[in-house]
């Protein structure tokens, strides 16, 4: 296989799991969610992330070639084998939480995708000009949630600030780049994550900023989830969504 | 709300407003009445979308192309959603409707591009929308009670029972209806 098709396997399986592990996250307030329709929203945004992840994992599958199905992808790789950027794996902790990263995510999403739209990879651009409706879409729900909870209660506000302040260091790593996939940069194929750090920061800081938030920006970046080094929550996580097709392999619905 | 100044319904103005046809659904009908397999595009007129009762894959705008390739029928369709569950039992469907029809020789193909679009249902899909009681997609997101089509509607998820839809509730009857999203 050429080193060019390696990388961007590499590409695809690391967008794949971001969207498979967060769709498993977001998948968990099911039966959970504050009242019904929130539980419904989020678990229908769950669904989004599992298309996502699916369309990636099928790519990346035909082009190795070698007999292996997304099944096989999602269920039997363990956490070092992940190679989701670590502010996915997150547990979901409390609502706002859970809201401010998907408030995060999405506005990330939304200028990430509207970029990979242009990737040379025909396929490529056609998963993200789909992807990218459904983020759009996701971002007007997570930006009235962020203001009605920072200007609600006293105890809405310091649970989001609480939020803002246990993502700060997991954001810098969506804007790290490797040196694998900035070779993939140069062949048009994949987005120069570092060139988005700004708009996002300004996005972001302006919207928070009408609700008298403020997001630090911490020097602190904790890295590691393209290369497969993850939280202590990974591990978890996957042992609880692999279960069944751990115990009962090659199980079928 | 009923306005006693404007003495038609909005689905009476609507009625009396010349139909515009949306140029993506306009793209997809020329394509398929200048189609020689007029036959098989006839027959998935009887494949519904499983979870919007009586609506045709063709009128939902998910239904692309028919295609001969040697002797196999390649059928070309376009999620709602990527992670639509209905898909696959969409697939079963169009297979075993050309099977009860005689083709047997069927692949069904996934396309993402142009990805759908609400402006590729037919007036007849939005209208058939109506009659089931799901407000039809609005560009500009004016969703009218499909009861009593009083405007006077207020969103309460933007998700409703599935991801195409949200759950809207009616101010003056107070029903809550889905309305399906504009996207």
């Amino acid at each position: 296989m050429s080193k060019n098709n390696q990388n961007l396997i590499r590409l695809l399986i690391g967008l794949a799991d971001d969207s498979v592990v967060l769709s498993h996250r977001l998948s968990e307030w099911c039966s959970n969610g504050p009242y019904l329709e929130e539980d419904i929203a989020l678990s229908n945004i769950a669904l989004d992330y599992i298309g996502r992840a699916r369309m990636f994992y099928q790519y990346a599958v035909e082009l190795e070639g070698e007999g292996r199905t997304e099944d096989d992808v999602a269920y039997l790789r363990n956490e070092r084998q992940y190679t989701n950027l670590l502010i996915h794996e997150l547990p979901i902790n409390d609502f706002a939480f859970t809201m401010v990263r998907q408030y995060f995510l999405d506005v990330y999403y939304c200028q990430y995708l509207l970029e990979l739209c242009e990737s040379t990879d025909e396929r490529i651009s056609a998963i993200a000009g789909k992807a990218i409706k459904e983020s759009r879409y996701h971002l007007k729900r997570s930006e009235p949630w962020i203001k009605q909870l920072s200007e609600g209660t006293e105890e809405s506000q310091q649970r989001i600030q609480n939020a803002l302040e246990e993502l700060e260091n997991f954001v810098g790593e969506l804007f790290l780049m490797e040196d694998w996939e900035k070779e993939l940069v140069a062949d048009g194929i994949a987005v120069d994550r570092e060139k988005l750090q700004n708009n996002w920061n300004q996005q972001v800081q302006s919207f928070l900023a009408e609700s008298e938030l403020k997001f630090p920006d911490s020097q602190l970046q904790i890295r590691g989830g393209r290369n497969g080094i993850h939280t202590e929550h990974l591990g978890h996580m996957l042992s609880e969504m692999q279960y069944m097709q751990r115990t009962m392999p090659g199980l079928q619905w | 709300m009923v306005n006693f100044s404007d003495p038609l319904s909005p689905r009476e103005r609507e009625q009396k407003q010349i139909p515009v046809l949306s140029p993506e659904f306009a793209k997809r009908r020329a394509h398929r009445n200048n189609s020689k397999h007029s036959e098989i595009w006839n027959i998935l007129d009887r494949v519904f979308d499983p979870e919007l009762p009586g609506l045709t894959i063709w009128d939902l705008g998910i239904l692309q192309d028919v295609q001969q390739i040697a002797d196999q029928w390649k059928i070309v369709v376009t999620p709602t959603y990527s992670g639509c569950p209905a898909v696959d039992a969409i697939n079963q469907d169009i297979t075993s409707e050309l099977a009860k029809n005689g083709y047997n020789n069927v692949k069904v193909a996934i396309t993402l591009s142009p990805p759908w679009s609400t402006e590729m249902m037919s007036p007849k899909g939005k209208s058939h929308l109506r009659s089931i009681n799901i407000a039809p997609p609005d560009e500009n997101d004016l969703v009218n009670c499909p009861v009593c089509e009083s405007s006077h509607t207020k969103v309460i998820s933007q998700f409703g029972s599935t991801a195409c839809k949200a759950l809207y509730q009616c101010e003056d009857c107070f029903e809550a209806f889905d309305y399906f999203k504009h996207f």
